[in-house]
Order: structure tokens, then sequence, then C-alpha cells
């Protein structure tokens, strides 16, 4: 016997896989007192929410194009398997900058924002998507000034390496962004889509785990612990399963 | 205006690893307990269950389980001269909030400190002499010994399962266990888990080289195993998702897997969630505490009284909520008069990351505290003389899981993107692995914990400040300690190896360890000790910090967990058995 006083259910209802439980200034979470026995209910899991396919939710068509075009330069297609394009990199940075993540839900937003040191950490009040709004509207400025009016997307691999190295060292400067910054954001991003569990939209038919022999949400290797220096045999699998689980029409 | 709620006999302020242990052992002598936690309830099958624990972005990037900075968070800056600044997202160490606290995400390393850990100072003192120490160098001794603290860590350990080989049972060197721990008085409860290729061949190459290698302590289980509550624990998979995951496979120690169960069947105990504490309150006289005030996620505030008040949030939370109540002398580095927020602490970490060739590692079969591991270079169980530091650390292959987002170690001198990038990441994963040092940091005059003059939290109280950096003993250990394990990497037939020493300044922005520890320490001397040595406040008998890192003088070459357990148990016994009987100053 248990006995939950107060709401029990909203906060189950509510609460999504990347959202905070206490979002500050709203009320979804709701305080509750257990006593007597461990509360639980059926139907009350936290799965994570699994991005659908579809038309972009954050970037507009030609960021999603500049974004398309950079994160197959940073993973680029070879003969190991496909780039940040095909295995959804985009898709992966798009959903996320349209949910918590790109909200900066959770993080400690109050004023008043200072300089500080390195070592400090990031001091700015701008979200993740303002940055990649600000960063991606000046990139498009430097590259249609400095590229006889062509977009970034429009430029051959070869030049578009030069841009991201430029946006790296920090030596070309972007208007109302730190260059330098705005290129680790995208990395790590990029590096994020590529390697996260299928469900978020990169890493599409597990092709980053396939690359290094990742066997992802595997769960059980009691029985090859000490098979030392043999391979393990299964195929990768995500939280998700796997394409060849499921029966083809 | 806060509503009163009806009287308790003790109110408990986080409900973690000490606050779980506290309201177990309290309400089974019948006592009304109540423990208020500002975080969720978790529980495996609803918050991290197999179908879905191993999910790196979540859990490992996107913290899912940690605390929110936008709850509460702290400033921070290297020394005096700078600005604190808000940590606006963790990243260099990551509190732990929601029931179970920082117990649901730990890696499960469960050391004990050494026996002269204990009295460090004066050991360290007589051996090298006092000149020996820096001037500036706040270490002090334990006001309990290990030989006292022994029985608590058995019973913690017991409670956990952890898995293990003793090195030392009641004073018999045990072959294969860690030769230079104190004594055990039993075997650990279940056998060491199963070792990888990587571990082995770190083992191997150490014992080359003339060190003592061991299986690493481990509350990740080797078998299945039941504790004294009668709560099951599962065998460990070995799945590779410990570190920032809860464990779906009910097969790691912690709040949920090990006290629980057991704890939510007593009628005399219940538990408040989603409350924060905004404050310990205190009778006319400031000797007393009448209990606590609280706000729920409505933002309605809650008065609950109570006898006795235990704070077991996460160290810097209870240094802060010491503050902000006015309970001890906040400490002043200018004079070093004052005790609350002083002796700040840390850890020194360090790596050497190791190439091997036509290897195949399988790096992501792994639980958060397998691994080989040497203790040759831990304490003083080395000669410090003539080296120009004191102290030192654990040191080993302890790869806690390969999972791929934040482990994709590449040869030196790799691009960071790019086609070869990409072709080094698939060439390297299966044949790299990292070792690690995890050593000690003393306690120093100017590091220490006080409350912000700026930045404020949700409920407008000032966010606690940390001004730390690591100091040149510090610093020195951290390379010798390196070169020891460059030189035993070097014995593993390696392509390639890169030494990482600790170097300053601390950087708040790269993870280290999440080992933040003192500012409510415990002493013998109310002069420089927040709490006596039953973890009392020597100001407000009433209340106890039992046991959480904050106690701690300085920050030794372990995990701090086994200790914060042991020292839970000593707390409890202290008020079941003398304090009950007769409350008030029990020195």
């Amino acid at each position: 016997m248990h006995r939950i006083i107060s709401s029990k259910s909203s906060r189950r209802v509510l609460l999504t896989s990347a959202t905070a439980f206490v979002l500050v200034g709203t009320t979804l979470a709701r305080a509750r007192t257990l006593s007597g026995g461990l509360p639980w209910d059926v139907g009350t899991a936290t799965p994570p929410v699994v991005v659908r396919p579809g038309p972009w939710m954050f970037f507009s068509a030609d960021e999603a194009a500049v974004i398309e075009a950079a994160v197959d330069r940073l993973i680029p297609p070879d003969s190991r398997g496909p780039g940040g394009k095909d295995a959804g990199c985009a898709v992966f940075i798009d959903r996320q900058l349209a949910g918590p993540y790109g909200r900066a839900e959770g993080l400690y937003t109050r004023p008043p924002f200072m300089p500080g040191a390195a070592t400090q950490g990031y001091q700015l009040s701008d979200s993740p998507a303002a940055r990649y709004r600000t960063g991606l509207r000046a990139l498009a400025d430097y590259v249609k000034s400095n590229f006889a009016g062509k977009s970034f997307s429009g430029l051959a691999p070869g030049d578009q390496d030069t841009v991201l190295k430029g946006l790296e060292s920090g030596s070309i400067v972007l208007k109302d962004i730190k260059s330098g910054e705005f290129f680790a954001l995208l990395l790590a991003n990029t590096q994020e889509g590529f390697f996260a569990d299928p469900i978020y939209g990169g890493n599409r038919d597990m092709a980053s785990w396939k690359l290094i022999g990742f066997p992802g949400a595997r769960y059980d290797y009691r029985d090859w612990v000490e098979r030392h220096n043999e391979a393990y045999p299964l195929p990768p699998v995500s939280i998700m399963g796997r394409s060849d689980w499921t029966v083809r029409e | 205006m806060a509503r009163k709620l009806p009287a308790k006999d003790v109110v408990i302020i986080g409900l973690g690893w000490t606050g779980s242990i506290l309201a177990y052992e309290l309400a089974k002598t019948g006592l009304n307990v109540v423990a208020i936690e500002r975080g969720p309830w978790r529980d495996t099958a609803t918050d991290f269950p197999p179908a879905y624990a191993q999910d790196e972005l979540r859990y490992a990037v996107r913290l899912d389980l940690f605390l929110r900075p936008g709850q509460q968070t702290l400033t921070f800056r290297n020394n005096a001269s700078q600005t604190a600044m808000p940590i606006r997202s963790f990243s260099g160490f990551l509190p732990g909030n929601g029931v179970g606290g920082a117990g649901i995400h730990w890696n499960g390393q469960t050391w004990r400190f050494l026996p002269t850990d204990f009295q460090l100072r004066s050991h360290l003192e007589q051996r090298y002499g006092k000149d020996a120490l820096p001037a500036d160098m706040t270490i002090q001794d334990w006001p309990v010994s290990y030989d006292e603290l022994e029985p608590y860590y058995d019973r913690f350990e017991k409670l956990c399962g952890t898995s293990g080989k003793a090195g030392n049972i009641r004073g018999q060197k045990q072959a294969g266990g860690n030769p230079f721990e104190g004594w055990r008085s039993s075997e650990y409860p279940t056998p060491p888990l199963k070792q990888g290729l990587g571990a082995m061949l770190f083992a191997e190459a150490a014992r080359k080289t003339g060190h003592s290698p061991f299986p690493q302590p481990a509350s990740n289980l080797s078998e299945a195993y039941v504790n004294p509550l009668g709560v099951k624990l599962g065998q460990c998979t070995y799945c590779g998702f410990c570190e920032r995951f809860g464990c779906g496979n009910y097969a790691k120690a912690s709040p949920q897997t090990c006290v629980l169960p057991a704890l939510l069947r007593f009628p005399n105990f219940s538990a408040q969630t989603e409350s924060e504490v905004t404050k310990i309150n205190l009778d006319s006289t400031g000797k007393r505490a009448t209990g606590v005030t609280y706000v729920d996620t409505s933002g309605e505030e809650w008065e609950q009284p109570a006898d006795i008040v235990l704070m077991c949030a996460f160290s810097f939370f209870n240094v802060q909520l010491m503050l902000l109540s006015g309970i001890g002398k906040p400490y002043d580095p200018q004079t070093g008069q004052g005790v609350v927020g002083r002796n700040y602490a840390y850890q020194t970490t360090s790596s050497v990351s190791v190439i091997l060739k036509d290897k195949i590692l399988n790096p992501f079969i792994a639980t958060g505290a397998h691994g080989m591991i040497i203790d040759d270079y831990n304490g003083d169980n080395f000669d410090h003389t003539g080296l120009g530091f004191v102290g030192g650390g654990y040191m080993g292959f302890g790869q806690t899981g390969a999972r791929p987002i934040q482990t994709r170690p590449v040869p030196n001198g790799t691009p960071k993107w790019g086609a070869e990038w990409k072709k080094a990441t698939a060439e390297t994963y299966q044949r790299a692995c990292s070792l690690a040092t995890h050593a000690s940091s003393y306690s120093y005059k100017d590091c220490y914990l006080d409350l912000d003059p700026t930045y404020k939290d949700r409920f407008g109280r000032p966010l606690l400040r940390m001004t730390f950096d690591f100091h040149d003993n510090e610093l020195k250990m951290s390379a010798f300690l390196t070169d020891r394990l460059a030189d035993i990497a070097k014995a593993m037939d390696p392509v390639e190896i890169v030494a990482s020493p600790r170097k300053g300044p601390y950087d708040s922005t790269i993870y280290q360890t999440t080992h933040n520890t003192g500012g409510t320490v415990m002493g013998t001397d109310p002069v420089t000790s927040v709490l006596n040595r039953y973890c009392q406040s020597w100001d407000v008998h009433n209340v106890f910090v039992p046991g959480g890192a904050s106690v701690f003088p300085q920050n030794h070459g372990y995990n701090p967990t086994d200790t914060v357990g042991a020292l839970a148990y000593w707390t409890a016994d202290a008020i079941r058995e003398r304090y009950l009987k007769s409350p008030g100053p029990l020195v």
C-alpha cells in the first residue's frame, strides 16, 4: 500500500526526455509526499522523444543548406561510410535547436552578464539557438562578400574547408559572434549528432557506430569481458532496435 | 508567511546516500522522520530502465539526471583578485539532484582512505619535519581515526555489496589485494569484477615495473547480492553506462538499490520531493534549531519543525545553507579566522593516453569501477623526501566505457575534423585506452567558499562562491605521478603515449571529478572546524552534517563515497546511542 499526496500525474505526463524537471519560472512539476512504500505506477516511464522525419523545425531552407554542407565537410563521406549530411547531422542539430537544448532550458540565465576568464565558462546571455541564428547570418554575409556573392553551400569543397578553418582559428571575423566559439559549437553538435543514438535524428543507420565498432545499446557483455583481443561479433543496436528487426513491406 | 506543519523528530535535508542511511537508521528506532528533497523522486523502472538507460546524449551530454543550474548553481573564480562568475552550465563537476542524489550516477569506485590520511598533519610533520609543509597549507588531522571508522567502512561496503579483493585482513596481507590499504575486518562482500584486455595489459606492465596491481574496489556488483537491509542487487552486465547514468540493472549500489525499498516501508518515514529547504530556523538563543523552512514547486512556503536537523545535501549546498542560516562563523581568508567555508578542496587528476598496435580492446565493455590499479604512489605510501611535495594518488586502468560522443581517441596531432580525423577515429577506437591518476588535493588558506555578493538563486538568496586554484604542491605531485604512470604505459608496448599532467589554472569547464570537499569541516577544535568528531555543529547542537564530503578537512587520493558512507553510519550511531539519550553537545 502506498499513498501519494498531491498531484502525481502531472510530472510524468508533462516531463519529456530532455526537459528539466523544474523549469525555472514554471510549475510543471509538483511537490509530492512519499510514504508507506515505493511509488510506482504502470505507464509512468520517461522514454526519450524520438525525432521524426519531416520539414526543418528550426532552420530556414537557406540555413539548412549551409549546415548540411558544413557537416559534410566536418565529417566527409568516404569509402568507410556516409558523411555528416547523409548521417543526418543537420537534422539532429535542427531538432536539438528547436528543443530545450536550443532554448538553454535549465541553465543559469540571470544577469548581470559580464566577460569572464576562460576558466569561468560561457558568460553571454544568448541561447544555442540564438548563437546559430547570429552565426549563420554572419557567415552568410562573410561568404557573400568574399566569394563573389555566393553562399557557403555553393562553394567548392576546398573553399568550404578554407572557410571552416578560418572560423576555427578565428582568422575570419564574424559580426556579433566570436567565430572560434561558433565553430566549436557547430563541431561539437555535429559530432554529437554523428555519434548519438539514431533516435535523435543523426547517426542514421548507426553509421558512426559501424565506423568505429561500437555496438550501441547492447546492455549485456558478461560473456565477452574475458574474451580478450577478440572482436565483438554482433552488429550495433539502437534504443529503438535495428532496421533488420522490422518486417519489411 | 510560511505555513507550519506538525512537528517531526527528525528533518533531513536531501535524500541521497547520507540522507537515506540516516533516515533508515533513525526511523528504525521509531523516530518520526521526514526527508525534504529539492529534486524529484527517481526509480529505475521509471527514470532509467534498460530500455533506454544507455542514451549517451540524454544522460552524459545533456545531463538529464543532474542538478539544473537554473535551480541552483554557484559562482567561481580562481583567486580573490577576479570577479566570480556564475557557473551557467555545469561541466567541470556535476552535482546530483533528486532522490538518490549523486548516488544514482556515480561510477561505484569504493575506496577507503589510508590510516595515515586520518592523521595527515601530525604524520607528515613527524616524518618530514614542520618545515616540509607550505605555510599556507591548512591541512589538519581528522577527529576520528581509521581504527574507529573501520567498522563503519565495513558496514557501508556491506550495504553496497562492494566487489573487490582485500589486501589486508586484520593485519594479514592477502595476495592479490591492495598491499597498502588499512586493515579490514572482513573480505569484500562480493568477489572482484572480471577484467578486460586493457586492464590486464596495464597490470602486467605494472608488475614488470615493480608495482603491485589489484582490482579496483567496485560497487557495480560482480554477482547478485542481498544486503543486510534485505534488498537484493543484480549482477553487473558490463554495459559501459555507469558514470552519469542510472543503472538499469539494479547492479550499481545507490540509495535506490540499497536503502529506499526498506526505508519507505517504515510508516514513521516520509519523503517530501521537489521541495527546497531555504533556511534552518534557530531559536532566540541561536544555539538550537527549531526546524527548517522549505518552498514547494507551487512557491508555497512551509515550516517543518523538528527536534533534530540533518544536513544531507551535496557538499556545496550544506555550506551555502549553513551560511544563509547563520550557523557557525563564516571563514575570512584575510585573517584565517572563522570556519564555515574554510578548507575547500578538490581532487588532482591527470591522464596518460595510450595507443597500442594490433590489439582489440573492446573498450565499450566496462563498468564504472572495474579496472586494475596500483596504490604505490598514494598518500604517504612512498618516501617524499626530496620530492618537493606531499600527497599522492592511485593510478591505473579504469576506463569506464568508450561511449563515442565523449570517448574517441585519435593519435596526437590529428586534425579535429575532416577526412583525416574520420580515418584516425575509425582506426584508433579499438586499440586506445586512457590511464589515469587520481590524487589528493590538500587545503589552503586561499581556497574557500563564501556567499557571492552579486549573483542570486531563484529565491533571491546569494549563490555560493568558490575561490579555488591548484597550488604548486599539487602540480608537482601530478607531474611526478603522471611520470610514473607514463613509465608503466611505456611497458605496455605502445605505438604512442601522451602524458597530460594536471596544469594550472583550475578550469571549471573541464570535467575532472565531482569530488568537491570541505567547507563544513569536522575537527577537534572549534577554531578550525565547523563540526565536532560526531559531525555535530559546535554551535547548534541539534544540527548535524552526517558525513557528506563537506566535512572532509582536505581531500585524499581516493574517491570520497566510501568515507561519506562510513561517516554517515558513524554519525547515525552517535545520534542513536548518545544524542537521543542526552540531547546536547556530544563533545
